[in-house]
């Protein structure tokens, strides 16, 4: 129908020569092969002052919080934030042989050294930056954007050039990528200034003044005027031959809703006008204003963000509607001069989360009345249990389903099968769009779709390749071949009564019964609660 | 099927799980009900990719941007339409005409967006579509298959949106043939020996975590799931229990499949069903396109007309037909139409909303780009939501805080009876 769709089928054909032609080029991982002891930046001094932060407030709130969550918890929660996957067997067992300290921070360096880990996480970020509609067909090139974002995520160029790339670069959508940020707001062919105002102070101040558009922001303090004041930096923009250009000598017009006269509205932010610059477009000016190292919206709103990304929800919830900086110093605060005192580096900042106390904790608590367990996570004193997304299932699922890890340097037909399933499966299962990081609840379209699935179905079918089949056929003893599926598939070992379940399934079955109670097997560990909630 | 599970296979394997939920009795008596007493449904015919009103109901023949359509009169006195559609004119007199339908977005996407919703796109905010309030806002009980269904190969199916994605469309898109993922591949012992893993898996993990595990809806849904799967209500998605000459008379497509599939939901109280009928974005040789979808549409709606009348429900279900945005008085040198938000039609009527009417006229001269009696997508859906019963300005706190009324219209009464 619509003409996007037409091309569908090319961009996919397109999409399968450029994975294999990707994949001859690229040159082979080093890290997934050998063990490695990666360098480990100085973080201990951060991470004591956010473990400290959360310590004294338990404290001072009488909370007592969750133990230690086992170390391969903690991985698999890293894999499935970072990379979008759980981690292979193959993984695993590399991960266990290494004894040396440090491990859990020496592993997620090699997680964020790991190719997978640009692919994965541009995409997580742009969603934030121009959302997850097609927008304009042909001036809006989200594939460009994100292709950006992912090398200069491995290139560790700091943030806030980006964001200065990404709100006054002109330039064509194609060749300069970050004015994707800008042609994303272009709608029925006219440059939709009112969106690039409310998602600027969204995605890089972390605060919402969209209502501000039509009327003063009812709860807050946002005047109409100052959101007109800042739509008005995107008002000289326009499209033209040669791309996204400002051109100088046009005024931002908007029509007074009681007068309907057209008035002209001058460019103005609405605090701290020190920090503008005294010379460059007004795009320019307001890129500086925005990542000015003494705005504390800045870093306080890419914390909170990356957060939400690790966590599947941000400290403060929703992930953009943060109030005004407090007066007192908070976690934002800690993990925001952290960032903005090395270079801006998004790789860091995830570090710095990761070793954090609270990413370590368990999901399991003692306490089982709902209110108090709501405080608790609330104080982030228990791991929440969050619905992954659907690409992170399938991700799973199909990495489950295979003893090593899918990845650059595997079998290209593993990765032709990967991208058409995940791209079939996020279709069905649903997409929450820009709205992603807040708590939902699963559905039954979903718990269809990995019950009875055909994908699902092939996939826990016992073969020669993969996890079901090997495993039932290879195991030297029914508790390796428990053990190996619980791995593969939870990342963790049975309990004792799981172990004693499945032993006795196992026994009763005649030899050909065996591979079909492995495949259940299989599929139970797939549709359990625990394989596609991150905990 | 061999392997297909049986109700009683369900409640047997349920049992064994030690899932305690009851099946609710169906209410036989609210699912015959006839006439106004019966609970309303919507049914939505989506036109996706933009018809163009000069060849469905508004042709202007003989005139400088009329194309080579031609008019037909119809039961209803006064109001002819394309001549494509012989057969809706005979079954057009319970309806109403819109010709001057206006919005503001000529993107599929956005318009797709605000004719679904009512709402223009939000980037904070996700607005439901019209099939998900009135199913959010009007439970069912003893309907065990989704009461919000879309139908047909749509890429912007129905959606929950702030209500919740619980509240989005179940999808079913090839309607008339089996159902997606509603059957268990496995023998029967299978199946209850996954159910029983599952149940040793969740006694595992729960130890500690019962509340959040409780929060997660994970068994409920599974739950849920696996009462659909065997209810006897999923007999609504098999046409193949109609008569050959009703089959024919809705057409073989999946457009008239849908429609069939959804008389058949209608009756077992499914609240909102969506059909999708895509191709109509002419941006060339709009004639030719307009004539193979006419040739979809016409058999198919007017079929389902028909059979709602036939059936007497025609009082309880309101029915619309609608897309994303018209296409252009002139005619480009492909001989295609483009978009156009400004002056397109609808077709809507039954659950109660008077017939027989025309609203909004467009120049046929095109001298004026703006239609006379414009009509404002929020005002339809007020309008129907006021029908249902559903207090249309009623605000709801969106999940970001911020309140958000179900429609921003005001009901157009001349429709209300």
């Amino acid at each position: 129908m619509p003409k996007r769709i037409r091309w569908l089928p090319i961009a996919v054909a397109l999409g399968v020569v450029v994975l294999v032609v990707g994949a001859t080029r690229t040159a082979p991982r080093q890290s997934n092969r050998t063990p490695d002891l990666e360098v480990v930046p100085a973080l201990p001094e951060t991470v004591a002052q956010v473990d400290k932060f959360f310590e004294t407030t338990w404290a001072e709130q009488k909370i007592q919080p969750a133990e230690r969550a086992p170390e391969l918890q903690v991985y698999r929660r890293l894999s499935l934030a970072l990379l979008g996957t759980i981690p292979s067997l193959e993984e695993l067992r590399q991960f266990e042989a290494d004894q040396q300290p440090q491990r859990l921070e020496r592993w997620t360096q090699r997680i964020l050294n790991d190719s997978r880990f640009g692919y994965y996480f541009s995409e997580r970020l742009a969603r934030s930056l121009v959302g997850t509609e097609g927008g304009e067909f042909l001036i809006f090139r989200r594939d460009r954007f994100t292709n950006w974002l992912r090398e200069n995520l491995q290139l560790r160029t700091p943030y806030d050039q980006l964001v200065r790339h990404m709100i006054a670069d002109t330039g064509l959508w194609t060749s300069v990528p970050a004015t994707n940020f800008i042609s994303s707001a272009f709608a029925n062919d006219d440059l939709d200034e009112n969106k690039l105002a409310g998602r600027s102070v969204r995605a890089f101040l972390g605060q919402r003044i969209d209502c501000a558009q039509c009327h003063d922001h009812p709860f807050d303090h946002w005047k109409q005027s100052e959101f007109q004041g800042l739509a008005a930096y995107f008002g000289q923009v326009n499209k033209s031959a040669v791309g996204i250009q400002d051109f100088s000598n046009v005024d931002y017009k908007v029509e007074n809703r009681k007068t309907k006269v057209q008035e002209t509205i001058a460019p103005a932010v609405p605090f701290h006008p020190e920090w503008l610059p005294k010379t460059g477009s007004r795009r320019e000016q307001l890129a500086v204003w925005i990542t000015h190292p003494d705005n504390r919206r800045f870093e306080r709103a890419t914390a909170n963000r990356i957060w939400g990304l690790m966590f599947g929800k941000g400290y403060f919830d929703p992930v953009d509607g943060l109030s005004d900086p407090p007066d007192k110093t908070d976690l934002l605060d800690i993990l925001g001069a952290d960032f903005r005192q090395h270079n801006y580096d998004l790789r860091r900042l995830i570090q710095v989360i990761a070793a954090s106390k609270p990413y370590r904790l368990d999901s399991i608590h003692p306490s089982e009345d709902e209110n108090q367990v709501e405080e608790l996570k609330a104080q982030w004193a228990v791991f929440p249990l969050i619905r992954l997304r659907p690409e992170q299932i399938i991700g799973s699922i199909l990495q489950a389903s295979t003893l090593g890890t899918i990845d650059q340097n595997s079998h290209l037909l593993f990765r032709a099968i990967r991208f058409f399933r995940e791209n079939d499966f996020v279709k069905e299962y649903g997409d929450l769009g820009e709205n992603e990081l807040t708590e939902q609840p699963g559905t039954i379209p979903q718990a269809l779709l990995r019950m009875n699935s055909k994908l699902i179905g092939d996939l826990t079918e016992a073969n020669l390749v993969n996890s079901p089949g090997r495993i039932s056929g290879l195991s030297p003893n029914d508790a390796t071949c428990i053990e190996t599926a619980y791995l593969v598939a939870l990342t963790r070992r049975p309990t004792a009564p799981e172990l004693a379940h499945f032993t006795a399934q196992l026994q009763a079955a005649s030899k050909n019964e065996r591979s079909k109670v492995v495949e259940d097997m299989f599929w139970s560990l797939c549709n359990s609660l625990e394989f596609s909630w991150n905990h | 099927m061999l392997n297909e599970i049986t109700r009683r296979d369900v409640l047997g394997l349920a049992a064994a799980w030690g899932l305690s939920f009851a099946l609710p009795p169906m209410d036989l008596r609210a699912a015959q009900k006839r006439g106004s007493e019966r609970a309303k449904s919507l049914i939505i015919l989506w036109m996706a990719g933009g018809p163009s009103q000069l060849e469905t109901w508004d042709p202007h023949p003989g005139t400088k941007i009329g194309g080579e359509v031609k008019a037909i009169k119809t039961r209803t006195k006064g109001l002819e339409i394309a001549d494509l559609y012989p057969l809706m004119a005979e079954q057009i007199q319970d309806l109403n005409v819109v010709r001057s339908l206006v919005t503001k977005e000529g993107d599929h996407e956005r318009g797709t967006y605000m004719v679904k919703t009512g709402y223009r796109p939000d980037p904070t905010l996700r607005h439901p579509t019209l099939g998900a309030i009135l199913e959010t806002e009007l439970p069912l009980a003893g309907v065990e298959i989704p009461r919000h269904i879309a139908l047909g190969d749509s890429q912007w199916p129905s959606w929950g949106g702030f209500l919740g994605a619980e509240h989005d469309a179940f999808k079913v898109y090839n309607p008339g043939y089996d159902l997606h993922n509603m059957q268990s591949f496995r023998a029967k012992e299978s199946q209850a020996r996954r159910l029983e893993n599952l149940t040793v898996l969740e006694k595992a993990f729960q130890a500690g975590r019962q509340a959040q595990s409780k929060k997660t809806l994970h068994s409920d849904a599974i739950k849920r799931a696996l009462q659909m799967m065997s209810s006897e209500q999923l007999r609504a998605f098999k046409i193949q229990d109609e008569s050959e000459s009703t089959r024919k008379a809705y057409g073989d497509s999946q457009f008239g499949r849908g429609c069939l599939v959804a008389r058949r939901l209608v009756e077992e109280g499914v609240r909102s069903i969506e059909v999708t009928l895509n191709g109509w974005d002419s941006h060339a040789r709009n004639m030719e396109s307009h004539r193979s979808n006419a040739a979809i549409l016409d058999p198919a709606f007017a079929a389902l007309m028909n059979d709602l009348r036939q059936r007497d429900l025609l009082q309880s279900t309101v029915v619309l037909c609608i897309g994303e945005f018209g296409r252009t008085p002139q005619i480009n040198p492909l001989e295609g139409r483009d978009h156009w938000p400004t002056g397109f039609s609808c077709v809507l009527g039954g659950g109660g909303l008077k017939g027989g009417m025309v609203i909004g006229q467009t120049d046929p001269d095109h001298a004026k780009t703006e239609p006379s009696d414009p009509i404002l997508v929020p005002d339809l859906y007020a309008t129907i939501l006021k029908l249902f019963g559903i207090e249309y300005n009623k605000e709801v706190i969106t999940p970001i805080g911020r309140p958000m009324a179900y429609s921003s219209g005001k009901p157009i009464s001349r429709l209300l009876g």
